[in-house]
């Protein structure tokens, strides 16, 4: 395939993130970080809040399946997993934990567990996604 | 008098357990010429103080594990650290940012962070230090009949 279709196809997956809502304004602030002293920026930042937000959602697991269940803990993984979502711009991960924070703060556990799987959905969906937009921009970057 | 670009002699502390936020903000400041260091809670950015390091200006988040921003914040201005803090935090109830804010801070800021945001903070440092840097020239040369007054 040849540079400016892969450069093509990963631009429209960019805007279809953004217009589709899965990313938000501070996506496209890291993208304005990146240069050429870190032409990777984005990727590194991206690939760290997977890796780190893995432990958050094991932990939030764990504790849902604690009994009884400590709605403060689940608090504050959550509060941790909104945050990191946030410095990501990934919006539609990140509104879906509004909804988890209201359920703790009702010690609703079905309510919890319920968003926290509508949260975990979004989380891969957006993984996907991001990974295929990297892996084209890559694709683009070998070829001369 | 040879011109100094201030910002480019301007460091910054960033303290934040979140990995993540340590990375975009260091590298916001960076691009903004200020030199940056990172520790990942309170305790560790009063450990750095106390080991002899000085900052012209703190990013502090407010919730971290060990020593939070508030503890951390009253920490540092009970031993005399005059640098400007700014808290910053995803928590945006009024009774917790007033409570942070009477911890000690110069200003608050909602994450994320933006380059903007940081650039006006980095810019009124700038300002006072040559404010002062100016008015402590013009007393000195006063004091000395300096002919550069």
């Amino acid at each position: 395939m040849d540079k400016v279709r892969l450069q093509r196809e990963a631009a429209f997956i960019r805007s279809s993130l953004l217009d589709q809502g899965y990313l938000d304004e501070q996506f496209i602030q890291l993208e304005e970080l990146q240069d050429n002293d870190n032409p990777n920026f984005v990727e590194e930042v991206v690939t760290l809040f997977y890796t780190d937000s893995a432990r958050l959602i094991y932990n939030i697991d764990q504790a849902l399946l604690s009994n009884p269940t400590d709605f403060t803990k689940l608090d504050d993984y959550m509060h941790q997993f909104k945050g990191s979502c946030s410095s990501i711009g990934a919006k539609k991960v990140k509104n879906e934990c509004n909804g988890f924070g209201e359920y703790c703060e009702a010690q609703n556990y079905d309510g919890c567990f319920r968003t926290f799987q509508q949260i975990k959905q979004e989380y891969i969906n957006l993984k996907k996604k991001l990974e295929t937009y990297f892996q084209l921009l890559k694709e683009a970057a070998q070829i001369k | 008098m040879t011109s100094r670009n201030l910002s480019t002699q301007l460091r910054a502390l960033v303290v934040d357990d979140n990995m993540i936020n340590r990375k975009i903000h260091q590298k916001m400041l960076n691009g903004l010429g200020v030199e940056c260091m990172g520790v990942a809670n309170g305790k560790e950015a009063v450990d750095v103080h106390c080991y002899g390091q000085s900052f012209d200006l703190i990013l502090m988040d407010k919730d971290m594990p060990i020593m939070n921003g508030i503890e951390a914040t009253k920490k540092l201005r009970s031993v005399g650290i005059c640098s400007m803090i700014v808290g910053v935090s995803s928590r945006s109830m009024e009774v917790e940012i007033r409570e942070f804010m009477e911890a000690g801070l110069n200003d608050y800021h909602e994450k994320p962070l933006t380059t903007a945001k940081l650039a006006s903070i980095i810019h009124h440092i700038i300002n006072t230090k040559v404010f002062y840097s100016y008015n402590d020239h013009f007393i000195f040369g006063k004091f000395l009949n300096d002919p550069f007054i």
